[in-house]
Order: C-alpha cells, then structure tokens, then sequence
C-alpha cells in the first residue's frame, strides 16, 4: 500500500473525455472535486458526498461510478467520461431531444449524473442486455419530476433504437 | 395560433442537459475568493463556555475565523414579523439552540483546508435542558429558549368567525380529533449556496446565493447588516438546483457570509455539504392539530374548530410565523363551513427554525381537515365521496367569500371530485376491496383528498399575526405584485427581465411563449433573463418563486410588459402610416393595416427609437425598454375582523388514491392515483403536468417516508439519505393520471393560477384516508412507515 505524508503533493494522470490531463494533487482529493475544480467540468454536480443523491455519477471505464465515492489518485489508467465527454458523441442530439420533448427534467441539478446512467444503461439494452430500468433509475434522486418524464424520455429512445426493455 | 396554452418544451433544457448549467457551486465571481466552513454545535441547548481558536495558526492556508460575538460588530438581530420578537443572529452568541447551529466560521485558501482547521478549534459547552416537544414547550416549559418568551411561545391568536360555540352546541355529530403533521424538509439536490463580497472603500455588499425570495427578505437582511437597502446587491446564478421553498432560508447564511467578508477583508464562499443541510437548512414546521367539527345527522358540515401547535424551531424567523397563515384564508377548504374557531399557537423548541417548503401551510392544514372528512363519513355511514359532495362549494357560489375572508375567485368543484372518482373507477374498486377482506394478509383501500390550491400570497396575510390593535399602529401591508421588462434593441433583438428567480419551473420558456404571441414574432428571437440583481433588476418585495405565484402574477406581468411595448410600437407605427392606431395589427412580427401588411416590422420600428430619436413624434419616448408592475386584484390587508384573503386566486384538485396495504409488514403500495386540477388556463400543459407529477412524488415522500426524526437529547437521527428517504423511481405510483379542468382566474388577464404544490397538500390525506379505509383504522399522523402500520393493526385487534 502506498502512504502519503500529509499534506504531500503526488502526481497524477488523468484520462478525462480522449484528454490526459496532469496535476499535482492531495491524495484525499475527490474525483468529484478534481473534475470540478481541477479540470473545471462542473457539469459534474455534487449533490451529497456519500454516493446516495447519483448526481455526480460519471462512467469509469464505461460503467457508471460515483465521482463523490471515489479519489482522484485512485483512477489509474482508467477512461473516465463525464456529461461534457458525452456530449461530443454523434448520438447525443437525439438523446437531448428525447429528455427535452419529454420534460424529464426540471431544476436539471441531478440531470447529468441521471444522463450518464441512462445513456450507458440504454447502451446496453440495445446490445440485446436485459435492463432493469427501476434499477437505474433509483441510483438517482430527483426532486423534480417524479421520474415521470425520464421514464419517458426513456421509452422514446427506445422506440427509436429497437432497445430490449420497457422503461 | 397562440403559443399560449401549447406543450412547448424548455429552452432552458439544452444547456442543463449538456452539464452546461450555471449553479452556485460554478460560479467564482470575483478574484480572491476564500472558502468557509462552519463549525456547528453537536448540542441541541447548551451554554458556550469557550471557544478556544488559538491553534488554527498552525493550520497552513487559514485567512481568518469569526465566532458569534465578532458578529455584534457589524450586524443586528434579524427582524421578524411578530409583537415580541427573539434574538436571532445567524450564528451563536453564547448559547446554543440546535443540534447543527453555527458556533465558528473558518475561512481559507479551500474547503478542504477550512475543514481541517475546524479540527483545531475548541468549544467547551455546558448543555441545558432540551425542549422537544411541542405541547410540553408551551405548556410545562422546562426551561425558556428565550428570555421573552417563558412559555416558548412566539405567536399566540385566536379567531372567531360566525357563531361556532353556538354550532357546535347543536350539532348532531361532532367529531373530535388529534392530528400530528411530521417535521420533513425538501431535499433540493443542490444545497445552499452562498459567494460574499464586502468592498471595503464603498461599504457595498454584494452577494450571489441561490435564493429565491420572498424578496421582502432583502429587506430583513440589509437591517441585519444594518445597511441602507440599496447597499446590499443580491445576485442568483443562472440556475438554481431545486428549492421547493426550502432555499427562501438560505437569507441567515448570506448575512453570515456578508459579515464574515467584512470582519475578514475578502471575498468568501460556502457551498453547504448534506450533513450541514439536513440538520441546519430549514424544515416545515411540525403541527399538532386539535380538530373538532360539527355534522348534522344528514351529514352537512355546520362548524369548525382547530387549535394548531406549531413547531418553529429555535429562534422564530422571518417568514414565519407564516405557516400558520398562508392558509388562513382557505381554513374551511372546499366546504362551505361558515362558523370557525382558530387557535393557534408558534412554539419555539430545540430544532432548526422552520420555514417555506413546498406545500408551506398547507399539508398541516389538509392532512387534518380532509383526515375530518373521512371520519365523519365513517360516523355518518356515509360514502366519503358523497359526504364531500354534499358539502363543497357550489358552482354558483362563485366568487365565494370564505368565513376567514379568502375570496375564492372561481371553480367548478362538483365536476372536478366527478372526474376524479370516474377516472379512478371509485364505485367499482370499493366493491373489489370489501370482497376481498379477509383474505390474506393485503387489504386494499381507496381515498380522496379535496383541496382548494392557493397561490400568489398577499404580502399582508403575515400581517394577522399581530392583533387588529397592533396593527393599526402599523402601516398596512397587502399586494401580490410582479415586476417584467421587455426591451427591444436596435437591431431588434428582444430581451426580457423577469423577477421569479426560478429553479426549474420553466418560466425562461413560458415567458418567451407570453411575449411571442403579444408581439407575434418567433421565440427564438426572445431571450429571457431569469437571474436576479437586486441592483438593476426591476423588481419589489413579492418578487421571487413562492406561493405557486408565477401563473398567476409573473405571467400577467411578463404580458403586461409585453402590451406597452405593443401599444408603443403600434403608436409610432401610426404616426409614420398617418393613420389610426387602432386600424392597426401586429401578424408575423409586421403591422397590418386595413390595407394588408405593412413593410413597418417589430424590428424596424424599434430601430427608429434607437437610431433616429428626431423624427419620433410627441409622446413616444426613445428606446424600448418598458417595465410592467403588476398587481393582483382582491388582496387588501387584514379588516379590523381579522378577515383575510391570503392568497390572489384558489385552484382547486381532486386526488384519489389507491392502496394495498400488507397488515404483516406494514407495506404500503400506491397502486394507482389520480388527480384533476383546475388551474384555470394552462399556460404550459407539459410544464404543467410536470409540476404536477413531482408535486406528487413530494406529497407521496412525505405521506410516506419523510421525517427529521430526533432523539430526546435533540440529535438528529436522519441526516444522511440513507436516513433520511425521499421516493425514487421504484417507489412511484404503479398508475398515476393526471387530468384537468380549466376554470379561468376572472381577475387575471392571462387567467392561469398557480398548481405546483396542491398534490404536497393533498396527498398525505388521500393515502392516509386510503390506508384507514384500507385497514379500518384512523390514521392521524404521518409518515406511515410499515411501524405505524403494524401498529395501527395491532390495535384494533386488541394486541398493541
């Protein structure tokens, strides 16, 4: 196990969004807290630090993590993805347009972390993987819309993409 | 066609889809900032005997640290709208009050930084007796959390309309009832906010926060910095993550943070972590309810009588004691109860001050009446649908004054309760549920709620806190005002300013929606600026999000706004056309004379203010920059008969809800719920709906699973979201319908009311009253956890 003398600074290599990003860090940085403030990609929210809320998730390798569970010096070579990453992709215009059409959003305080699960979640359903859409979603709260709206959001890109599951 | 009344979806939705969105946590406005943190008192009612804080130099990246008695340099105690009111500073001065209040503000070059320096600090405490319950509070005080207050109570008044002993002595039935309304809270995902900056050579403060209003708070704060009004710049960001009422409370922390920039000489931020916001935000307030009405044997409603204990908190702080009265006007709801008797009593206990969240007033209010409603029919052998029906107000009444003095403006209550029992199959699910007992562990159950939805308070309604006495020797409060600009710039291009600071209701869009049709250009040519600045925004004391009041008074003043400018351009057009105004139109952002259209355009006539001001004719001023206030009719101050029309117009909803209650585990499912509103005109059916939908997850959570529990020392047993549980997705009704009625607001032009929090007021009675039809009990507190469940069970079979 590595130690680190307090208030020790380490260096860090971070594959954010296809950038590698350098910095000098404190070990007990959050990833939550590096991405905001570090790289300043504050769509990223932060909403409770103990990994209840899933505002802060982003994907880890493809999979979605929180970001308030987790320490930036622990990332290694992993590919981290963030709400600003996933809006580069092709795709995502229809994405945006289906929350959008289908109000599944309100204050959009917990939208990206519940956009970064559902964009990955959706990924799998049209790899013909079953999904448990309750599962998902109750990785995430939100306050605003009682869910009504993502659910159809939901259902939306899936009719559009051929996914395997109802939402 | 009109946009007005369209599913249009938000323009504010890309850039908070695309993590675009500008919060509080985003912003760094000005160089230099340093970040706070606060240090909070682990007791719930302690003396402080010292705070040692000598070794914070040990602390690398610390800039300063304040304690409460550094604050009685530059600060005053907060006002509060009470005849005796109690010291309150946003943080303590000798004596602790609450678990989480704040002792010792750090602040330094991070947060993470601050946090450790908190480590260092030393406070050495000596605890007193905790007052935690309410009716012990006042009645056997067992100590004063005030010197002017030894029973603990901040407000005490009592109201008499009609005859009520006289009704209640010769009623046939009379049903008498406690009723205990949980503490709960919002829990936006966003918590508080606050960046503060006090520029040394000007004595100027400015400070951004994600708060919303009431604006009368500015107010409230600039006597707490003891600053003229114009001296203290108040900024919301852009976004603003949730609210629900509760970040109206976040007001104590701007002045905190507005000292501590003066005491400390720098800009500082705090953005509050959950712990911090559970235990010391803000919260409803707690009710204990003593309920006795009067029936006739056929079931007519005759009186009413309610003693009401609310739970306040530590120090009663502005806007309260408002819950207390936001529903005063509508305290007999959808019947036409004309003898009322009203007792109500603020009560100051060992918990954090209490204040707006969604709902404010009115879940405390309907979870007791409408719990009433179904006991009576019970007593009556009535059907609880009938018994109400036989009671609401009549169509005809309208505009119907209530015994309290609310004026409810329109409605068509009979239709709205007949579309909610046909569209949730009442008649037929009753019959399936009677079949089915004894069968099994599951009972079904089916319940109604009736409630008459308030929105845009009038500013006076607070004011019956004090006796009429005492308020003759005020100046008299009253009004429901909202303030609008639409400007137009050279090139044409149209900005609107409006004064909702809203977070997430959608108003950017509405807006662009009111001013589209008025000046029949594209919404795309619109933008709207939702973020406020108390400095340039034109803006007045009712301004902000609260009391459902966009629809009814933001709306009307974006459209007002919109008008002027309207009339203005239609006046210059004239001129240059050498005909009468009135011949003319606007259709497709050009006039139109009797002739067809013109080549005179929105963007060509305003161009003529900016670029040639010689050739306008007498009258039409240059530029087009015109600003509407607008006023609601009907909301006067209090009479001298303390009768009150608190709120500018009334919707109205029917909710009807389905249950499955396994009498085992206590486990309740919603199995289906449906609810019809009547909002008036819908300015926005998606928006509308959404804001309906969540209003019913809030009311669900919190008929359900929310509470701010306490053990009896005062500490805060759910602090965590794991404790402390708000509905996910899986705890959603199996079937939820929403369904809507549109009887206009007469008074307004636009003639929409409010309806984001009707279903917060509805739902813990129709899933109580749905969970006692289901169990053959009568539920009287919330949240029904599985405990009150099985418990309940058990004692109506003798075993509890």
């Amino acid at each position: 196990m590595t130690r680190y003398a307090k208030d020790q600074r380490v260096p860090v290599t971070l594959a954010v969004n296809g950038h590698e990003y350098r910095r000098w860090i404190e070990p007990r940085l959050l990833l939550s807290d590096f991405l905001r403030d570090e790289l300043g990609l504050t769509g990223t929210h932060v909403g409770c630090e103990h990994g209840v809320c899933g505002a802060c998730t982003i994907l880890f390798n493809g999979a979605p993590v929180r970001s308030c569970l987790k320490l930036a010096i622990d990332v290694g070579d992993g590919q981290i993805t963030t709400i600003e990453g996933l809006v580069k992709d092709d795709e995502f215009d229809a994405f945006r347009q289906a929350f959008s059409q289908n109000h599944a959003l309100q204050c959009g305080f917990c939208t990206p972390g519940v956009v970064v699960s559902v964009w990955e979640a959706l990924k799998r359903a049209s790899d013909s993987e079953s999904v448990d859409w309750n599962d998902v979603l109750s990785g995430h709260l939100c306050r605003c819309t009682g869910y009504v709206g993502i659910r159809r959001a939901i259902m939306a890109l899936q009719a559009k993409g051929g996914g395997k599951t109802e939402a | 066609m009109s946009l007005l009344g369209q599913s249009i979806p938000r323009f504010e939705d890309g850039r908070l889809i695309n993590g675009q969105g500008q919060f509080i946590a985003d912003l760094m406005p000005v160089p230099g900032i340093k970040h706070v943190a606060i240090l909070r008192s682990p007791h719930a009612h302690a003396r402080i005997r010292r705070i040692d804080t000598s070794r914070l130099g040990t602390v690398p990246g610390v800039t300063g640290v304040i304690t409460g008695r550094d604050l009685l340099a530059v600060l005053a105690p907060f006002p509060v709208g009470v005849p005796q009111p109690v010291t309150y500073y946003p943080m303590a001065i000798d004596r602790v009050r609450y678990v989480g209040e704040p002792v010792v503000v750090v602040a330094a070059d991070s947060r993470y930084a601050a946090e450790d320096a908190l480590d260092v600090v030393e406070v050495d405490y000596d605890p007193l007796p905790v007052v935690s319950d309410i009716e012990t509070a006042c009645q056997m005080p067992p100590v004063a959390l005030h010197e002017n207050a030894p029973d603990n109570v901040a407000n005490h008044r009592e109201f008499t309309y009609g005859d009520p002993k006289t009704a209640l002595n010769h009623a046939d039935v009379l049903i008498q009832e406690r009723f205990v309304y949980p503490r709960n809270t919002a829990v936006p995902i966003e918590t508080y906010g606050v960046v503060a900056y006090y520029e040394r050579s000007s004595g100027d403060y400015t400070v951004w926060a994600n708060f919303h209003g009431p604006f009368t708070l500015h107010s409230v704060m600039a006597h707490a910095l003891k600053v003229s009004t114009q001296k203290l710049r108040i900024k919301t960001p852009q976004d603003i993550g949730g609210s629900y009422g509760v970040k109206s409370a976040v007001y104590p922390y701007m002045v905190l943070l507005a000292a501590t920039s003066r005491l400390l000489g720098c800009p500082v931020k705090w953005i509050e972590d959950r712990l911090e916001h559970m235990k010391a935000s803000s919260s409803a307030s707690a009710r204990i309810s003593y309920v006795t009405a009067g029936f006739s044997r056929d079931g007519r409603f005759q009186a009413l009588h309610i003693k009401q204990y609310d739970d306040v908190g530590a120090y009663i702080r502005a806007p309260e004691p408002a819950t207390l009265y936001r529903v005063h006007g509508n305290l007999t709801g959808a019947y036409d109860v004309r003898h009322v008797h009203l007792e109500n009593y603020a009560v100051m206990t060992n918990r954090v001050p209490t204040g707006l969240v969604r709902g404010y007033g009115g879940p405390q209010l309907y979870f007791p009446l409408e719990r009433i409603m179904d006991i009576a029919a019970r007593r009556l052998k009535m059907d609880p649908a009938a018994l109400r029906r036989a009671n609401v107000i009549q169509p005809d009444q309208f505009p119907y004054r209530t015994a309290s003095g609310g004026i409810y403006d329109s409605g068509d209550y009979p239709s709205v309760l007949n579309t909610a029992l046909q569209a949730s199959g009442y008649e037929a699910f009753r019959e399936k549920a009677r079949n089915l007992q004894d069968s099994g562990p599951v009972r079904l159950g089916i319940g109604i709620a009736v409630v008459v939805e308030p929105s845009g308070s009038n500013m006076g309604y607070v004011t019956i806190a004090y006796t009429p006495e005492e308020r003759a020797r005020q100046l008299p409060k009253s009004g429901a005002v909202s303030a609008a600009t639409v400007a137009i710039d050279a090139l044409g291009g149209i900005t609107v300013q409006i004064d909702s600071a809203p977070e997430g209701q959608g108003h950017e869009t509405v807006v662009r929606q009111i001013v589209a049709d008025v000046l029949t250009v594209p919404m795309a040519s619109i933008r709207v600026i939702a973020e406020m600045d108390t400095a340039i925004t034109p803006w007045t004391i009712s301004s902000g999000s609260y009391s459902s009041r966009f629809a009814a008074a933001g709306a009307n003043a974006v459209f007002s706004a919109a008008q002027k400018v309207k009339t203005k351009l239609l006046a210059l057009a004239a001129q240059q056309l050498g005909v009468d105004c009135k011949t003319l139109r606007f259709e497709e952002g050009r006039v139109w004379g009797a002739q067809g259209a013109t080549d005179l355009t929105v963007k060509r006539l305003a161009g003529l203010t900016h670029w040639n001001p010689s050739d306008l004719p007498a009258g039409i001023s240059p530029g087009v920059y015109e600003t509407s206030y607008f006023s609601l009719p009907n909301v006067d101050p209090p009479t001298t008969e303390d009768l009150i029309n608190s709120s500018a117009t009334y919707g109205f909803l029917v909710d009807v809800a389905k249950v499955a209650v396994n009498t085992e585990t206590g486990k309740i499912t919603v199995l289906d719920y449906v609810t019809v509103h009547d909002a008036g005109r819908l300015l926005n059916p998606l928006l509308a709906d959404g804001q309906i939908h969540g209003g019913v997850a809030f009311g669900l959570g919190s008929a359900l699973y929310e509470e701010l529990r306490y053990d009896e020392e005062g500490q805060l047993l759910t602090g965590s979201l794991m404790d402390y549980l708000v509905p996910t997705a899986s705890e959603m009704p199996e079937s939820l319908t929403v369904l809507h009625h549109h009887t206009t607001a007469p008074g307004t032009p636009l003639g929409a009311k409010g309806l984001g929090e009707g279903n917060v007021m509805s739902a813990g009675a129709a899933i109580a009253n749905a969970v006692s039809d289901a169990l053959g009990v009568e539920i009287c507190s919330l949240p029904l956890s599985p405990r009150t469940v099985t418990e309940s069970v058990m004692k109506k079979e003798g075993r509890g």
